[in-house]
């Protein structure tokens, strides 16, 4: 799934943010005119600009444009894209997806061994900022869940409040979905604040990768992170935040895994949500591959033990990014379709398998390192 | 927060070796306590119940400090894990654990919340083990009157507790069922004035129950608890009834009341007698039979039989292999499907498996009597329990806190109350205060003193004692020895909290 391209600007100062059309009768003041070949004449209102496939562009009333585009294939009518003085054109929300996600920053004060999506060190944290700013009054109001990732969002710091609150004043009714390592939250006031906010849709996904400090400590690489986290958690409850623990499945993870099941029952009732996934074969993971692939269908055992302990004392759990074939047949009822539309993937096997209509498959970047037991179901 | 990340730092990968924190190896005891098992095994319990099963010899090792980070890698995580150790003076986690503390001291957050109003001590049953109820018609002496029920419901009220509920018991309770009703209405009013929660429960042995009086009963809300002690040939013997079969009228009423006022609107309750004894399988599959959820296998009552140290021993052992055999049969139930529990265990089993807890009157420390449960006895009196007004029964007034007529703090903080205080928590008792189970198990200054003579208590030969801890031990052997029977216990102890 395409989500940047690049053309040549005219005239674009900064970063523009703006919804896309084909249809010039839906133009208005926020959106782009999408030119897929040649037009004639231009729409005489008010708009934002043209983003063009075209060749050549000759600028009429000295308005914003992008021409050169190599494909406009993968925008849709209400898609809303950033539109840089470089000629960048990022895909910030799709209409018909389920899984948008706003990227809070590329900063993080972590540096998991299997980060599918590498830190970076540059403060990009105004320039997100600015483009969310003006992104989220465009997103449609009935947007039902909205992510926002990182890197790690809450190094915001305040914006990551003043994003929240615009989300909220903005998207009552969006379910919004903040993936964190909730180490910030060690301190009680950044919890507080959170609090203040009296969000209601707002859910907190919080990684937990063991029950003992170091294991995990290695893992996100990061000391004193795992006590943070917790600490971090148990601020977030006193406050009543909605939260889910996260634990990725891998090689590091798994010795403890059914320790850690026990620990986040003891420890951590308060939370809402407990999902295992499957690793992502992306990022930092191909990298760090030997320390960290172990077949999945080697853990069941301990992957099971953990599942129905959490769900037999009443908790809701998930099991994410593992294909049916591989789950043992007892587990089936937790596995969620989980991979966003633009990521996932099935192998040629699948093609003929009978449960592909309720499998979530593979991750696209996993089809190179799946496990080595996936076979279609015949009946 | 932005600025304390600095524009270059390095993203290179760390082995393991380098997350530790305490490279030297050192740690700190936290407060455990340890129990020998087996004669392989060995427990530690921290403070807030967390339990660790080892073999015999670790508890030494870990306490003299001869744990080898690296060959006892494993184990070294467990203990830091789950608070026994910790690599700093003060846990980094100190605060997570007082959280799990208070959560397991949640009981006492809203003080007291049974109020036991004995209606009338009046019976038309004559039990043999019963040496309180009489069998009389004269009302004057032996109900409660309209104005001691007014000054109990008024003190009732004045309870901190958000939630309170109002039991009727006896005697016989039907016998006074128009008190029970001036009792019921008048206390809603009340309720819905002032904006508490209120739950009512007639205790009966269903004698006398009809369908006008079932009526009543959902009109207003209120739960049936009933005394059945097995088949009929146990329960008639235990319970006599004047030409009449207390079992075959209890059976009747609790279809009648089911039928009324809803299946899980009637509980029961068993007393275990010497006869008991004897019939383990037979009590649970009555109760099963049924259609009960589960049965709570009570301990002898020793107020009846006024049960003393010489003979509690013995009649204690005899009373655990029953409990044994009992709970053999509830678990052969649960291994063919059956969701059925035993309730005692249940009540163990949430303090070893849950990080939460329930109240139960001497399963609590500190104890239940006063902040937890309180009786207005048919006459006035006002006792710290059931079992203190029975003791009463027989001229021993130690537990009567005063009279409806005295004023509320001086019933519930007064000099009385205080003096039961010093001895209601385990943890300042000698023998519990390093006993594994301490946080498992609860103190009863009652039945201390009902059986050997103080309130403080002699552990050592105890029945209470020798009562819990082996039944934790028991239920803690079960679960390790079997997984079956560990996620059978795992869904008793959820269906507590839930
Ligand atoms: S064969 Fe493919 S579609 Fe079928 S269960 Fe396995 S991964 Fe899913
Ligand atoms: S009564 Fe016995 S089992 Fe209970 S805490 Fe005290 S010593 Fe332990």
């Amino acid at each position: 799934m395409l989500l940047r391209t690049k053309g040549k600007p005219i005239n674009i100062e900064g970063h523009l943010v703006g919804k896309v059309t084909r249809n010039p009768d839906l133009l208005d003041e926020n959106s782009f005119l999408l030119i897929d070949s040649f037009v004639s004449e231009l729409p005489s209102k008010n708009f934002m600009g043209v983003l063009s496939r075209q060749d050549e562009y000759e600028v009429k009333n000295g308005e914003n444009v992008v021409f050169k585009i190599p494909t406009l294939d993968h925008l849709t009518d209400g898609d809303i894209v950033s539109v840089g003085n470089d000629g960048n054109i990022n895909t910030l929300y799709r209409v018909n997806s389920f899984h948008n996600t706003l990227l809070a920053t590329e900063r993080c004060n972590s540096n998991c061994l299997m980060c599918s999506q590498p830190p970076r060190d540059k403060n990009d944290i105004p320039i997100h900022y600015q483009i969310h700013k003006k992104l989220i009054p465009l997103i449609p109001k009935d947007c039902f869940e909205l992510g926002i990732s990182g890197g790690e969002p809450t190094l915001m710091g305040n914006l990551f409040f003043d994003l929240l609150s615009q989300i909220k004043a903005e998207l009552p009714e969006t379910e919004i979905h903040v993936l964190t390592n909730g180490r910030t939250f060690a301190w009680n006031h950044m919890a507080e604040r959170l609090g203040e906010l009296d969000y209601r849709r707002l859910m907190l996904g919080i990684p937990v990768y063991a029950d003992y400090y170091q294991v995990h400590d290695y893992i996100v690489q990061a000391e004193n992170a795992f006590y943070q986290t917790i600490l971090g958690l148990h601020n977030l409850a006193r406050y009543n935040q909605r939260l889910e623990v996260r634990v990725v499945l891998h090689k590091q993870s798994i010795p403890r895994l059914t320790r850690l099941a026990k620990y986040i029952y003891k420890n951590l009732p308060f939370v809402e949500h407990v999902t295992f996934m499957g690793l992502e074969f992306v990022g930092y993971a191909p990298h760090n591959i030997d320390k960290l692939w172990i077949d999945p269908f080697d853990y069941q055992n301990e992957l099971g033990e953990a599942v129905e302990f959490l769900a037999g004392q009443g908790m809701h759990v998930s099991i994410y990014n593992t294909p049916l074939c591989i789950l043992p047949e007892n587990l089936w009822k937790y596995a969620r379709k989980s991979i966003s539309d633009w990521k996932n993937d099935y192998l040629p096997e699948c093609a003929t398998c009978t449960k592909l209509g309720e499998c979530g498959g593979l991750f696209t970047w996993n089809l190179k390192k799946h496990s080595k037991h996936i076979h279609p179901f015949t009946s | 927060m932005i600025d304390a990340i600095p524009d270059k730092i390095s993203r290179k990968f760390k082995e393991k070796d380098q997350f530790d924190l305490n490279r030297n190896s050192q740690y700190y005891l936290l407060p455990f306590r340890f129990h020998r098992l087996t004669d392989e095994k060995e427990i530690i319990v921290n403070e807030v119940g967390d339990y660790l099963i080892l073999s015999n010899g670790t508890f030494e090792s870990i306490v003299k400090r001869k744990l080898d980070k690296e060959k006892d890698k494993d184990l070294y995580g467990d203990l830091i894990a789950n608070f026994f150790i910790s690599e700093e003076l003060i846990p980094p986690l100190i605060d997570v654990l007082a959280t799990r503390y208070r959560t397991k001291k949640l009981f006492l957050n809203y003080f007291t919340g049974l109020h036991i109003f004995v209606i009338s001590l009046r019976c038309e049953h004559t039990c043999h083990y019963c040496q309180v109820s009489r069998v009389t018609q004269n009302r004057d002496l032996y109900d409660m009157s309209l104005s001691n029920i007014d000054k109990g419901i008024d003190i009732m009220f004045k309870s901190p507790n958000p939630h309170v509920t109002m039991e009727f018991q006896g005697g016989e309770a039907l016998l006074a069922f128009d008190h029970i009703k001036y009792a019921v209405e008048k206390a809603e009013q009340i309720a819905i004035e002032i904006g508490k929660g209120l739950t009512k429960v007639i205790c009966t042995n269903l004698a006398l129950i009809n369908e006008e009086i079932l009526e009543y009963c959902k009109e207003h809300d209120i739960l049936i608890s009933t005394s059945l002690d097995g088949p009929k040939y146990v329960h008639d013997k235990n319970r006599n009834k004047p030409n009449a079969s207390s079992y075959e009228l209890a059976i009747k009423g609790i279809e009648l009341s089911r039928k009324l006022l809803g299946h899980d609107r009637v509980s029961a309750l068993m007393t275990t007698t010497k006869l008991s004894l004897d019939y383990p399988t037979e009590i649970v599959e009555e109760y099963f039979n049924l259609g009960f959820q589960g049965i709570f296998l009570r301990n002898i009552s020793p107020y009846g039989f006024a049960l003393r140290t010489d003979t509690s021993k013995y009649e204690t052992e005899k009373f655990l292999a029953f409990y044994k055999k009992a709970l053999d049969r509830i678990l052969e139930y649960n291994f063919s499907g059956y969701h059925f529990t035993e309730d005692l265990a249940k009540i163990f089993l949430t303090k070893i498996l849950t990080p939460f807890n329930v109240g139960f009157v001497d399963l609590q420390s500190p104890a239940g009597l006063i902040n937890g449960v309180i009786v207005f006895n048919y006459d006035g009196g006002v006792y710290a329990t059931d079992e203190s007004r029975m003791l009463a029964e027989q001229k021993d007034y130690t537990f009567k806190l005063g009279t409806l007529n005295d004023d509320y703090n001086d019933l519930f903080f007064g000099r009385k109350a205080q003096e039961i205080a010093q001895l209601w928590a385990n943890e300042a008792l000698t023998g519990c205060s390093e006993c594994a189970f301490q946080q498992y198990c609860g103190a009863d200054p009652v039945h201390n003193h009902a059986t050997q003579g103080d309130m403080y208590g002699y552990r050592p030969n105890s029945d209470f004692c020798q009562k819990n801890m082996e039944i934790i031990r028991y239920l803690i052997e079960l679960m390790e020895s079997d997984s079956r029977i560990k996620r059978i216990f795992e869904s008793w102890a959820k269906t507590a909290t839930h």
